[in-house]
């Protein structure tokens, strides 16, 4: 080994970076914040079959304990107050996966009272398309933020005052 | 002491209001005084957007409001345009539709049994639930294409023959459900929990059953004996010989046991159904109106026309009014179509189940514990897709 | 036909004056009556002739044609496994109509869904307010003039306009 182990052999060294975006990405916690159809089938993927929990993922009922909004299934326009307040409650940092085309789009739905897509309120990281998507589009769709999260850079270093945040490369 | 009451906001964001609800409950110290019930966080506009749309394009809406149970929607949808179109459909189609009808009312009470324990305290049965749920859905991929939003049904009858295989799947399920029924049985009607959080909660009497328009489980948990399948058939119902389960308390626990009875009897249907499938057309002989079959359309100019005359311009429908009533899982499910001659529908209505059942929220759960709320709103079995369409 | 059925042969001895159409259309009964009596037709159905459930009641926007607007009630009969439809006409002018919570209790969102959709006026209801749009909101979004995509926005005319 190149690198010696002056701390003894139960030490790993290792950078801020990875060791916070490996806890991050390891145990996102999403709301359990249902809409519509899409609400379904996340059911789905977090019962018997599909099993979220392997993934470190478990779904809280509280905004305080979540890093993670998934928003599954059409957004109104009397329903996105209601949204924008729990993302406020919700603590840094954390990240919305809209699932489904209606949270992408607006989906079928081009009309009076659906909101057309939640990225014109909140910022998406992850875009799920389907209608409903599949749980294993979910599970893809979880998996690309866990990439996402592991390639942050310095994003824990510049809340305690480390330096800037450096955004990664597309 | 002078008792004082407090207000207390549940939903929209609750992890037991099965979706977007919110009600806002008044409470003496646990006890309910006042609930008012806010909707309409899920209103899409479907019944102004199927205006909009030509009668095959209006058929994915109706997917999306009940989504426990889209091929029920899409059932009641077709038939209520072939009834305006005065249009009779093959019997291997009408047997099909049953098939799907029954395992997607399977699909939901699963649906159902998983969030009501769930909510309620008991969480296994979600997981079994769930489990055998996926069976169902299978069943689903393999004739559609899709999990959840199927649009199987065509106006005239389906849009494609069953797959291979597809009999031995559903005969699977014929055998095995009874089995799995019996699990949740085991786990819930004997369990001492489940029995003090259900029996004597939520209660409502056949005669307000009835003037609060509560239909399907509900109101035959009220001891009404009413069952749109045997009372005004539709879709060869006529032909199956089933039971119609009815309580006798008019509380959570009849409706709960009302469920399961309806869970087996829909395995008996399937099997009834089964056995007398036979090959055969499965699209009505009526060309102006449904889609020529696969083979002509690639294979001949005058079938590409004809398929592409009927996905854009739709087809005309004469001048009249239906209203067909299906018994969704959650109850009766009404299609009021007014069509003024065109190729779209000039108003369509749906009468939501879960929208008039919800409705008497405050009859059922005025004056008990906040706790039972929460099994009130479970044993209604309601979808919020389908109250705010 | 529909002269032949028992509610129509009863409604024309007692309503002649009332009743202004009644049709049948594929096995489907349907009477129109005039709005100030509609309250007691219905009554009448109910306990006369029981047909005791409401399964639906709702509004038609027919635009350009006076009266303008429908109110449609489905009636079922639970005891005796039919069902009629009552129709009463209602002016844009006076859009008001006597409610029928005071028969059933199932009318009571039903209409306040109507209200909110539709805007008529359903009288002496309980809790007239809206029920699926915000309480601010501006219009009515089922009648026929109001554009599919609300009127704050430019209407999508398809990819090749």
């Amino acid at each position: 080994m190149g690198v010696t182990q002056p701390l003894g052999e139960n030490i790993i060294t290792t950078s801020l970076d990875s060791l916070v975006n490996w806890a991050r990405k390891s145990s996102i916690w999403p709301m359990t914040f249902g809409l519509a159809c899409c609400a379904i089938e996340m059911m789905a993927t977090g019962a018997a079959k599909h099993d979220l929990d392997r993934f470190g993922i478990i779904f809280r009922a509280s905004p305080r304990q979540s890093d993670c909004i998934i928003i599954a299934g059409t957004v109104t326009k009397k329903m996105l107050p209601v949204i924008q307040t729990v993302y406020e409650q919700m603590p840094e940092p954390k990240w919305v996966v809209a699932m489904g085309a209606c949270a992408c789009s607006g989906g079928i739905f081009d009309t009076y009272s659906v909101v057309q897509g939640i990225d014109e309120a909140l910022p998406v990281d992850v875009y799920i398309p389907g209608c409903p998507p599949r749980p294993e589009a979910l599970l893809y769709g979880l998996m690309k933020l866990q990439d996402k999260i592991a390639n942050e850079k310095n994003s824990f270093g510049s809340s305690i005052g480390l330096g800037d945040r450096l955004e990664p490369a597309a | 002491m002078a008792s004082e009451i407090m207000t207390l906001n549940m939903g929209p964001q609750h992890p037991s209001t099965h979706g977007v609800l919110r009600l806002v409950v008044e409470l003496d110290g646990e006890v309910i005084q006042k609930i008012t019930p806010h909707i309409g966080y899920l209103h899409r506009g479907v019944e102004k957007l199927a205006e909009h749309r030509t009668y095959h394009q209006a058929l994915p809406l109706t997917d999306r409001m009940d989504y426990l149970a889209p091929m029920h929607n899409n059932l009641g949808y077709v038939l209520a345009v072939e009834k305006l179109l005065g249009l009779d459909v093959p019997e291997r189609a009408k047997l099909v539709r049953v098939i799907m009808a029954e395992l997607t009312r399977l699909k939901s009470h699963l649906v159902w049994i998983a969030c009501h324990a769930l909510d309620i305290g008991a969480m296994t049965v979600f997981l079994y639930a769930f489990r055998e749920r996926e069976m169902v859905m299978d069943l689903y991929e393999m004739v559609s294409g899709a999990r959840m939003t199927s649009n199987y049904f065509r106006v005239g009858g389906l849009s494609r023959e069953l797959p291979a295989g597809f009999e031995q799947k559903v005969q699977e399920i014929v055998d095995t459900f009874p089995g799995h029924f019996d699990t949740y049985e085991g786990l819930l009607t004997k369990n001492t929990i489940w029995l003090q959080r259900t029996i004597g909660n939520g209660v409502i009497s056949a005669e307000d059953a009835i003037d609060y328009g509560i239909s399907g489980p509900a109101l035959r948990g009220s001891g009404v004996d009413f069952d749109l399948r045997r009372d005004l058939p539709y879709s060869g119902y006529e032909d199956f010989d089933f039971k119609v389960p009815v309580g006798e308390n008019c509380d959570t626990f009849d409706r709960y046991k009302v469920r399961l009875v309806e869970m087996r009897e829909a395995v008996k249907i399937i099997d009834q159904a089964l056995k007398r499938l036979k090959p055969g057309p499965i699209l009505a002989d009526a060309p102006q109106v449904c889609y020529p079959p696969k083979d002509s359309v690639y294979n001949s100019i005058e079938g590409l026309i004809h398929h592409f005359k009927i996905a854009s311009e739709g087809f005309p429908v004469p001048e009249g009014e239906v209203y067909m009533a299906v018994e969704n899982p959650k109850g009766e499910l009404g299609y009021y179509i007014v069509s003024d001659g065109g190729n779209m529908p000039y108003r369509m209505r749906v009468r939501p189940p879960s929208f008039v059942n919800l409705s008497a929220i405050e009859k059922m759960a005025k004056g008990s514990m906040l706790a039972d709320l929460v099994a009130v709103i479970g044993t209604l079995d309601i979808v919020l897709g389908e109250i705010d369409r | 036909m529909a002269e032949n059925n028992r509610a129509v042969v009863k409604l024309k001895e007692r309503y002649a004056d009332a009743l202004l159409e009644y049709k049948e259309h594929r096995g489907e009964v349907t009477v129109i009556v005039k709005k100030e009596s509609v309250l007691e037709v219905l009554k009448f159905l109910r306990d006369d002739l029981r047909y005791n459930f409401l399964s639906d009641l709702t509004a038609v926007d027919y635009l350009g044609q006076e009266p303008r607007f429908m109110v449609v009630y489905n009636l079922l009969s639970i005891p005796n496994k039919d069902r009629i439809r009552v129709k009463a006409p209602v002016t844009e002018a006076d859009c008001s109509i006597e409610s029928a919570t005071a028969l059933w209790n199932s009318a009571n969102w039903l209409e306040r869904e109507a209200f909110d959709l539709f805007g008529i006026d359903f009288k002496n209801h309980p809790n007239l307010v809206r029920i699926l749009m915000t309480d601010d909101w501006v219009g009515h979004p089922l009648r026929k003039d109001y554009p599919l995509q609300g009127p704050d926005r430019e209407p999508y005319k398809g990819r090749l306009s």
